[in-house]
């Protein structure tokens, strides 16, 4: 059974019960999940979930879902590694990774829709559908597969096609729209409106939020059950960054870890923060920007959940900082030159925040850090395409020893 | 009749301009707002427009020409 007693808006409070919605009807604001932590106290503990599988689903309890028959593809429970080499670099002493590019479509989007799709079957609907070029619809594509439900996913018809083979390889019904990524938005709202579908990213929203909790409640479970000094995580729309928060501090409503004393930094693509600019000028509103930036998974010019995103980072002692896309590239770089992880450009955009957090001293030498990589570096590898530099040799030992200048 | 809800962002040359009212003489299209924030140098507004489609689709196009920023206020998840 499921704990989860409602909605509620998160602006304004008003409540409704568990439905398929996508906004507080009176103040238009994004709504969330509510628990009966009381109930859910009395049912998790440290055991219960140690004896749960090596998945996002260990953590069954604590998520919105009452189907025992989830949708899953062998999410979650990735690595969290000691990154010693970049630590070094950066000049922390406890830095870590949390490695989310392993999972089954190499980001951490799985969480979210494992959740949101499973709850979609819950709800008798019988078609998933999102708008998304990218990891979004990769993972929603491969669930639906997973699951027997049909899917289609939306995207502006002039996004190369091979950008869309990650996506294809699951068969959805891809669906090319002749204009912007705001027609195709539009489109979404409208089809959303018109047919009994769960969309993503409108109706399921609140429950794919869910999901994203469970990277919060991994990385305390994994260094034994205690909340990380200091965060650093990509905000696009801010919902991810929110949920790591809400995770950490639902853990320690139930008692599983002590008070959470956790700073939380969020980092965002230069060309398109508008978060990080209402950070720095002390704004409590986040106005939109045109994203123009090469960081494309975290592009996102009016973040949803940017408010939210704002309060936690200024309520958690923690801040925002935004990389350049040569800085993200960089960052891509140092960390798979240091720790031998291939993250995509919103990785390296985190390398690059916590590199100017360690240099400013915002985050120091010996707190307990995690940097939050949540998309693989394949799907985008283009961008880093300048690292290919070989030495040319002829088929011969004397061809080979001269060029690389290595001694028999 | 369709409803939509969008936020508008408004520039600094725009504030003293009254574009909602405008928005509702120019084009059969009820604007009912739920959120706002507006100071003397810039402003948004959050707002549920009801009326026909191809009105709503005018009204919003008249909007974004007088140079106020547009934006649905679900499906923001797209590339990511």
């Amino acid at each position: 059974m499921s704990y989860a007693t409602g909605l509620r808006c998160r602006k304004c409070g008003q409540e409704y019960p568990l439905q398929p919605i996508k906004i507080c009807d009176f103040c238009l604001s994004p709504v969330e999940v509510n628990y009966d932590y009381k109930a859910m106290a009395g049912v998790v503990s440290h055991q219960k979930i140690s004896e749960g599988p090596f998945t996002m689903w260990r953590y069954r309890d604590l998520l919105p879902v009452e189907d025992k028959r989830e949708i899953d593809i062998g999410t979650g429970f990735t690595p969290l590694l000691k990154a010693d080499n970049l630590g070094r670099e950066l000049g922390l002493d406890k830095l870590y990774i949390k490695n989310d590019c392993v999972n089954p479509t190499y980001s951490f989007k799985d969480r979210a829709v494992s959740v949101a799709i499973t709850k979609a079957r819950e709800f008798g609907f019988d078609t998933i559908a999102c708008a998304s070029t990218g990891n979004l619809a990769a993972s929603v594509a491969a669930h639906a597969a997973k699951a027997n439900m049909k899917s289609y996913v939306f995207v502006p018809a002039n996004v190369e096609p091979g950008k869309l083979v990650g996506v294809a390889i699951y068969k959805p019904n891809l669906v090319t729209v002749d204009g912007s990524y705001d027609d195709v938005n539009r489109l979404c709202a409208e089809v959303a409106q018109r047919y009994n579908w769960g969309f993503i990213n409108i109706n399921l929203r609140p429950y794919y939020a869910e999901g994203s909790k469970t990277l919060g409640f991994e990385v305390a479970e994994q260094l034994g059950w205690q909340p990380p000094d200091c965060v650093v995580v990509p905000a696009a729309s801010g919902l991810l960054f929110t949920r790591i928060w809400k995770g950490l501090q639902e853990l320690s409503t139930l008692k599983l870890i002590g008070a959470v004393n956790t700073h939380m930094y969020l980092t965002q693509a230069s060309g398109s923060s508008p978060i990080v600019h209402a950070f720095e000028a002390g704004s409590l509103h986040v106005h939109p920007v045109t994203p123009n930036t090469i960081v494309t998974s975290i592009a996102i010019g009016n973040p949803a959940d940017g408010y939210h995103a704002l309060m936690v980072a200024r309520q958690s002692g923690g801040g925002a900082s935004s990389a350049t896309d040569e800085e993200a590239i960089q960052g891509m770089k140092l960390l798979a030159q240091t720790e031998g992880i291939f993250a995509e450009a919103a990785g390296g955009v985190v390398i690059a925040g916590l590199k100017k957090l360690a240099a400013a001293g915002a985050i120091k030498k010996d707190q307990l850090t995690v940097a939050f990589i949540t998309g693989a570096g394949p799907r985008t590898q283009e961008i880093v395409s300048d690292v290919v530099q070989s030495f040319h040799v002829q088929p011969n030992l004397e061809s080979f020893s001269k060029v690389l200048d290595v001694q028999v | 009749m369709a409803k939509r809800q969008v936020m508008f962002t408004f520039p600094r040359k725009l504030i003293k301009e009254p574009i909602i009212y405008q928005l509702s003489h120019k084009f059969k299209v009820v604007t009912n707002i739920r959120r706002a924030d507006v100071s003397e140098d810039r402003g948004w507004v959050v707002l549920e427009l009801e009326g026909d489609e191809k009105e709503i689709d005018a009204g919003v196009d008249w909007v974004r020409e007088k140079g106020v920023r547009v934006d649905p206020i679900v499906g923001d998840i797209v590339e990511g």
